[in-house]
């Protein structure tokens, strides 16, 4: 009986030596016991797939199309244009709920590089990324619009476009909150509303 | 009468019973222990085709999760980025760096970059990232310190028991919808946790589904 005791204790210390502890780090794949009903033969976002040429089961847009529900009327929402000219003014009602949304988008994806503030010191600038203007000089100040809608569209010089990661609504919410920034530069007092001066101490 | 059995064996029976017992009782733990998710899946951390590192971009930089999984808002599925959206910083930053080769490469002729999947719910479970995190629950309950990864592991063990223990008592996990992409917020004590998580519970009438048809649909 000692025999089997012993026995029966290596194959434990086998067990735990070869199989280790919950929560070890493994590059092993999980065990799937049964995969038929887990992995079924089906067309996953992102995933790869050997039915198309170019291994991709996500399938571009065919050209010339336009998706359902991503057509607009309005021109000048939808491309920053008016006419032959980048226009000028948010073709959407401008109210604090639109700021508030156009800070928070701002903030997940222009702060990195244009910096909360919006002169062009993000964090990418300590890594070598010098070429980012700041908003706060006449020529941005300037610039119309649609044309500021346009570059988060589009992308120019070595900024790359955000089309797919920013509605249109969005960006339009974002260029409204850039130009809350630039005119934060530009405040006097004057601008404060009587009512809030004792909170300045004037 | 001589004797058949020498008299050891008298307590073999029991000798017997306590053996069986003895080892029923390991091999039902041992798979318990082996055979769930806490085992099968905690810890798995495939090495990746490119060495992205969260901590450094997530944690370090403190770029927002919606920079990169950008869909994670809207859509069911968490998208993983496309090249693009790594060289809006890396045609300037590291621009010739060896580790990203694969991502210039893909970015110039569309080839995709191809990353190991971590966390994947079987295909019978119906599982929706946007309900979640509009509902203030992080992505650190489901996935772990992120931020602090180099290389992503499969941190919870997203069993069916795991998604229950939640979706049962959800006031022990929500959060302000607006600290959702804070992996580093913690609640400041188990009752500040619950007593918000039940306002919030309240406010937006929070029901997470415990019917087998919510999941498997
Ligand atoms: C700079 C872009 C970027 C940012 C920012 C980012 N991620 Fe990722 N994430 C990636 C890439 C690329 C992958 C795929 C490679 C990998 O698994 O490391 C990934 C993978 C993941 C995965 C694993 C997906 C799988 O295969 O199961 C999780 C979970 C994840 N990210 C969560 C987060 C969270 C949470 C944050 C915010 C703290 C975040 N990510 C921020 C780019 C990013
Ligand atoms: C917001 C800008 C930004 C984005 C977007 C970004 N990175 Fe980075 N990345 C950086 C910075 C900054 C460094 C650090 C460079 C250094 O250490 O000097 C870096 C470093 C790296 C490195 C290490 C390079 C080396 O040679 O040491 C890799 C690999 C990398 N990133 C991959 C990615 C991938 C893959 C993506 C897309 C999913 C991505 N990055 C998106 C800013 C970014
Ligand atoms: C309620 C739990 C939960 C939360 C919260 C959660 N995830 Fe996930 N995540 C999952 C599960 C489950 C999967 C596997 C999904 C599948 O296979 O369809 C997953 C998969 C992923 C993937 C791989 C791609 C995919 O969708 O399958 C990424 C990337 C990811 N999550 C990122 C995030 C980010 C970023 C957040 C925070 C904004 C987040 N997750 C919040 C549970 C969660
Ligand atoms: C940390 C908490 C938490 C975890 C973990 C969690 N859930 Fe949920 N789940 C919720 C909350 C909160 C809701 C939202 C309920 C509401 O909006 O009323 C929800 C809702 C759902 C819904 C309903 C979606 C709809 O469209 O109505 C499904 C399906 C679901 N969860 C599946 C899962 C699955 C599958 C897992 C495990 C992989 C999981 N959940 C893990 C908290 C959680
Ligand atoms: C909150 C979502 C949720 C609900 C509700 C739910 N399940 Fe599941 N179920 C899951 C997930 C997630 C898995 C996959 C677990 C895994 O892969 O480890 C699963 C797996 C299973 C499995 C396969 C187990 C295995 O290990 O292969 C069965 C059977 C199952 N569920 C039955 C049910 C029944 C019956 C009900 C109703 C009483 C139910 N489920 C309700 C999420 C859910």
């Amino acid at each position: 009986m000692r025999y089997v005791y012993l026995i029966f204790g290596l194959s434990v210390i086998t067990v735990l030596v070869l199989a280790g502890f919950r929560g070890s780090f493994s590059e092993r794949p999980p065990i799937e016991i049964f995969p038929d009903m887990e992995r079924q033969p089906k067309v996953h976002p992102q995933s790869p797939s050997t039915f198309f040429s170019d291994g991709r089961s996500d399938r571009p847009p065919p050209a010339g199309t336009v998706p359902r529900g991503a057509f607009y009327e309005d021109t000048y929402f939808a491309s920053g244009k008016q006419g032959e000219d980048w226009g000028r003014g948010i073709p959407v009602e401008v109210t604090q709920q639109l700021m508030a949304r156009g800070r928070e988008r701002y903030n997940i994806y222009c702060t990195v590089c244009h910096g909360t503030l919006g002169d062009g010191a993000g964090i990418t600038r300590e890594y070598g990324m010098i070429a980012t203007p700041t908003f706060h000089d006449a020529r941005l100040r300037d610039m119309p619009d649609g044309e500021i809608y346009e570059v988060i569209t589009n992308g120019r010089n070595l900024m790359g476009h955000y089309r797919y990661q920013i509605s249109k609504e969005d960006r339009w919410a974002i260029v409204a909150y850039v130009r809350a920034l630039q005119r934060s530069r530009q405040g006097t007092v004057d601008d404060v509303p009587p009512a809030n001066l004792s909170e300045l101490g004037l | 009468m001589s004797k058949t059995f020498p008299k050891w064996t008298n307590t073999l029976p029991l000798q017997i019973v306590i053996f069986l017992i003895l080892f029923l009782g390991s091999v039902t733990v041992g798979i318990t222990y082996y055979f769930t998710p806490e085992y099968t899946r905690v810890g798995y951390r495939p090495p990746q085709p490119v060495a992205f590192d969260h901590s450094l971009h997530a944690g370090q930089l403190g770029i927002d999760c919606r920079y990169c999984h950008s869909n994670v808002e809207f859509a069911g599925h968490a998208n993983i980025p496309t090249a693009e959206t790594c060289m809006n910083c890396h045609n300037q930053i590291k621009g010739d760096s060896p580790l990203l080769a694969l991502v210039r490469s893909s970015y110039h002729d569309g080839t995709p970059i191809p990353w190991v999947r971590v966390h994947q719910a079987p295909d019978y479970v119906y599982f929706n990232h946007a309900v979640h995190v509009a509902r203030g629950v992080s992505c650190y309950e489901c996935h772990g310190p992120v931020n602090e990864m180099e290389v992503v592991w499969h941190d919870k063990s997203h069993s069916m028991a795991w998604c229950l223990d939640c979706h049962r008592h959800p006031e022990d996990y929500l959060r302000d919808p607006a600290l959702v992409y804070d992996l580093d917020w913690r609640p400041a004590s188990k009752e500040a946790q619950r007593e918000a998580g039940l306002r919030f519970v309240e406010q937006w009438n929070v029901n997470p589904p415990l019917s087998c048809s919510g999941c498997h649909r």
